[in-house]
């Protein structure tokens, strides 16, 4: 397929959905600060790039798995995001009616898989969706994302072995943000190029600015492509910064203030809207207008939250099986 | 002479006082080192022990597991630490078909001293996959001990017990434990695996129980003898070998019991007691003996469905009401 132009249209939805994500979780953040959102809260401030790129080369059809790190990703897709902001609520509103939280973000609808909370989890699963395309000949293409914490796991080095031996229609994309948990790149391995993993499985595999989703773009949609012309699996590197700590409770003593100051340079917000303003894409009102169009709609997604209910007692057995009748055990 | 000390720094004591005495002893876990522990359970081990006995690994269960009863079969005496034991799933193939089998399938030749700790069980909304109780299942497992301690106190006493023990031990604990304070004393003691402790006395009806849910079950206590209601609540404090006898002796006593247990229901530790109870002490009891399990389901992230998962002090009351024929 050919590349598709980066147009003006292009740039001004990447910096209203990037603003948007960016906004959102910040609110996230707010609100379980209030004790309103509960449990773990991973926020994908500064990796945004990554998303707007990878999303940018998607066909309808194509399908998604990720991590906990998962707020957004389903809002890239299509998802209401009034409803992820109710899922992280714990509301009957939310994707997954409270079951779920903030780790398990689901959409059947818009392809989006989860939203998986153990660390590897979901890469099988990613190549089982390819699995399932190849053999029912969709013509989709799965983007299975995980950490750069993920590749130490043994699910990730299987899985890349059986997608090249089955030639999956896989792209499998690490979002390295430097740290898993406290734990630096450098510290999980005698080597920090995490791309070079490939190179045993002799898999397509490279590093990428995950900072710029242009370059974000270019690469995903050469993977893309790949798989979707039966060339099977690709490994991509994203290079790329997470801003906020872990989850909630990280006093972030494994790096410095300017560790965090030097990426936010580079900001992936900001390189858009560098563009838009040097090429002129839009004014200064036109991005005000942006900006307070963020703001509506992310307190929009609050007020949405608040007013969907918590679910009742019974919601607990209602997804166990899809059986309807189970005879589960009752204690007291 | 005592001094108040956190669950943290019980465990970080008695794997500290072990590792001063015995040089085999390592460390080895995601962030115990030098984040000093996902939960500060491991604070200031790095410091004083250095990299080469507290190491921190990449998240790798299966693979440092492994190692360590590697490890262990050649001469060293490792604790491992899983952040929690939800992502000891990854590593259950060397937990159970290598730490706990090895002895006997050598005939007699590597026995496996090492201890797997970290926190089980629901720890607050984390929702299904960070939520479980494994108890159970690891004590279903012969060749494996199994200890899950309430409390400061037994927590250091029985850590530095499974860290001497020459089989391999499962020890667990809890996020919501890590900050409870309790009087630990200064000079060295143990206490022994397999024995359970009689937590409160009572003469009209025993609790059993262990872990973190056991609080649940003292505030039912408290509730109950404001109405005259005595109960004796003995908590297990190791699941695999159970003290079957001060469960007996209790109930002979009381004639009437209630097991607590956060755990799936289908053939738990309660099933166990409850079969051994009616095998060894039928002609004793005196009402169905009941059990407060989690609900038959994953947990769910929502608070009401926390609510409606778990074990709480409001249900062991209604059930203590019941084997004492007062519902
Ligand atoms: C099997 C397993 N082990 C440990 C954890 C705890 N844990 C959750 S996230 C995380 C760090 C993962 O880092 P990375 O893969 O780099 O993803 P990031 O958080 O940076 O997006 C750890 C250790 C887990 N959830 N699952
Ligand atoms: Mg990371």
């Amino acid at each position: 397929m050919p590349k598709k132009k980066i147009t003006k249209s292009v740039y001004l939805k990447w910096y209203e959905d990037m603003l948007f994500w960016r906004k959102f979780e910040d609110k996230a953040a707010a609100l379980y600060i209030q004790q309103k959102i509960r449990g773990f809260l991973h926020l994908y401030n500064g990796q945004e790039a990554v998303l707007a790129g990878s999303v940018f080369a998607m066909e309808e059809n194509d399908r998604m798995i990720t991590a906990y790190r998962n707020h957004v990703q389903p809002i890239a897709l299509g998802v209401d995001p009034k409803k992820i902001m109710a899922e992280l609520c714990g509301k009957v509103g939310g994707t997954s009616q409270g079951n779920g939280g903030s780790m398990h973000m689901f959409s059947k609808e818009h392809n989006f898989f989860g939203g998986h909370g153990i660390v590897g989890g979901q890469i099988p699963l990613g190549a089982g969706l390819a699995f399932a395309d190849k053999y029912l000949e969709t013509g989709a293409v799965t983007l299975t994302y995980m950490g750069d914490g993920a590749v130490r796991q043994g699910s990730f080095h299987e899985t890349l072995n059986l997608a090249m031996l089955w030639n999956l229609p896989v792209v499998f994309i690490i979002e390295n943000n430097g740290y898993a948990m406290g734990t630096s790149v450098e510290r999980t391995a005698n080597h920090t190029d995490i791309y070079k993993l490939g190179l045993g499985y002799e898999m397509p595999c490279e590093p990428v600015d995950g900072m710029d989703p242009v370059a974000v773009y270019n690469a995903v949609q050469e993977a893309a492509d790949r798989a979707r012309s039966g060339g099977g699996p690709t490994l991509l590197e994203m290079r790329t910064y997470r801003y906020k700590g872990h989850s909630m409770s990280d006093a972030q003593h494994y790096r410095t203030k300017d560790e965090v100051a030097e990426y936010q340079k580079k900001d992936p917000i900001g390189i858009v809207e560098k563009i838009i303003k040097d090429k002129k894409y839009a004014s200064a009102k036109e991005l005000e207008a942006i900006e307070s169009r963020v703001k509506d709609l992310v307190n929009d997604c609050v007020k949405y939250a608040d007013e969907s209910e918590f679910p009742t007692a019974d919601n607990l057995y209602k997804n166990v099986y899809i059986q309807d009748d189970y005879p589960f055990i009752k204690t007291f | 002479m005592g001094r108040v000390i956190q669950f943290r720094e019980a465990i970080a004591e008695a794997m500290s006082e072990e590792m001063r005495r015995d040089e085999t002893i390592y460390l080895m876990g995601e962030e115990v080192a030098e984040y000093n522990g996902a939960y500060k359970a491991s604070k200031g081990m790095l410091d004083e022990f250095g990299p080469k006995r507290v190491l921190d690994t990449p998240i790798a269960e299966l693979g440092f597991a492994g190692i360590g009863v590697g490890s262990a079969m050649n001469g060293l005496r490792p604790i491992v630490e899983f952040m929690t034991f939800n992502f000891s799933m990854v590593a259950i193939d060397q937990i159970i078909n290598n730490a706990a089998k090895m002895f006997q399938m050598s005939g007699g030749q590597f026995n496996v001293p090492i201890v797997f700790r970290g926190p089980t069980a629901s720890a607050g909304q984390l929702a299904a996959t960070h939520s479980q109780a494994f108890e159970s299942w690891y004590a279903n497992c012969p060749g494996l001990k199994v200890v899950v301690p309430s409390n400061p106190y037994d927590a250091k006493g029985l850590l530095k017990s499974a860290i001497r023990d020459n089989d391999p031990v499962i020890f667990m604990e809890s996020e919501q434990m890590y900050g409870d304070k309790m009087e630990v004393p200064e000079e060295e003691y143990l206490i022994p695996l397999g024995k359970a402790d009689i937590r409160r006395a009572g003469s009209d009806v025993t609790i059993v129980s262990f872990g973190k849910i056991i609080k649940e079950a003292d505030k039912a206590a408290e509730e109950l003898a404001k109405e005259g209601v005595e109960c004796e609540i003995i908590d297990l404090r190791t699941v695999r070998p159970i003290d079957y006898a001060a469960v007996v002796e209790s109930l002979k006593k009381t004639n009437r019991m209630v097991i607590v247990e956060e755990a799936w229901p289908l053939g738990n530790i309660s099933t166990e007691l409850i079969t051994h109870c009616q095998e060894h002490a039928f002609d004793y009891i005196d009402a169905p003996i009941i059990r407060v399990n989690t609900a038959d389901t994953p947990m769910a992230y929502a608070p009401t469905l926390v609510k409606e998962f778990l074990p709480n002090a409001e249900r062991i009351i209604k059930a203590v009401n019941k084997v004492t024929y007062r519902d």
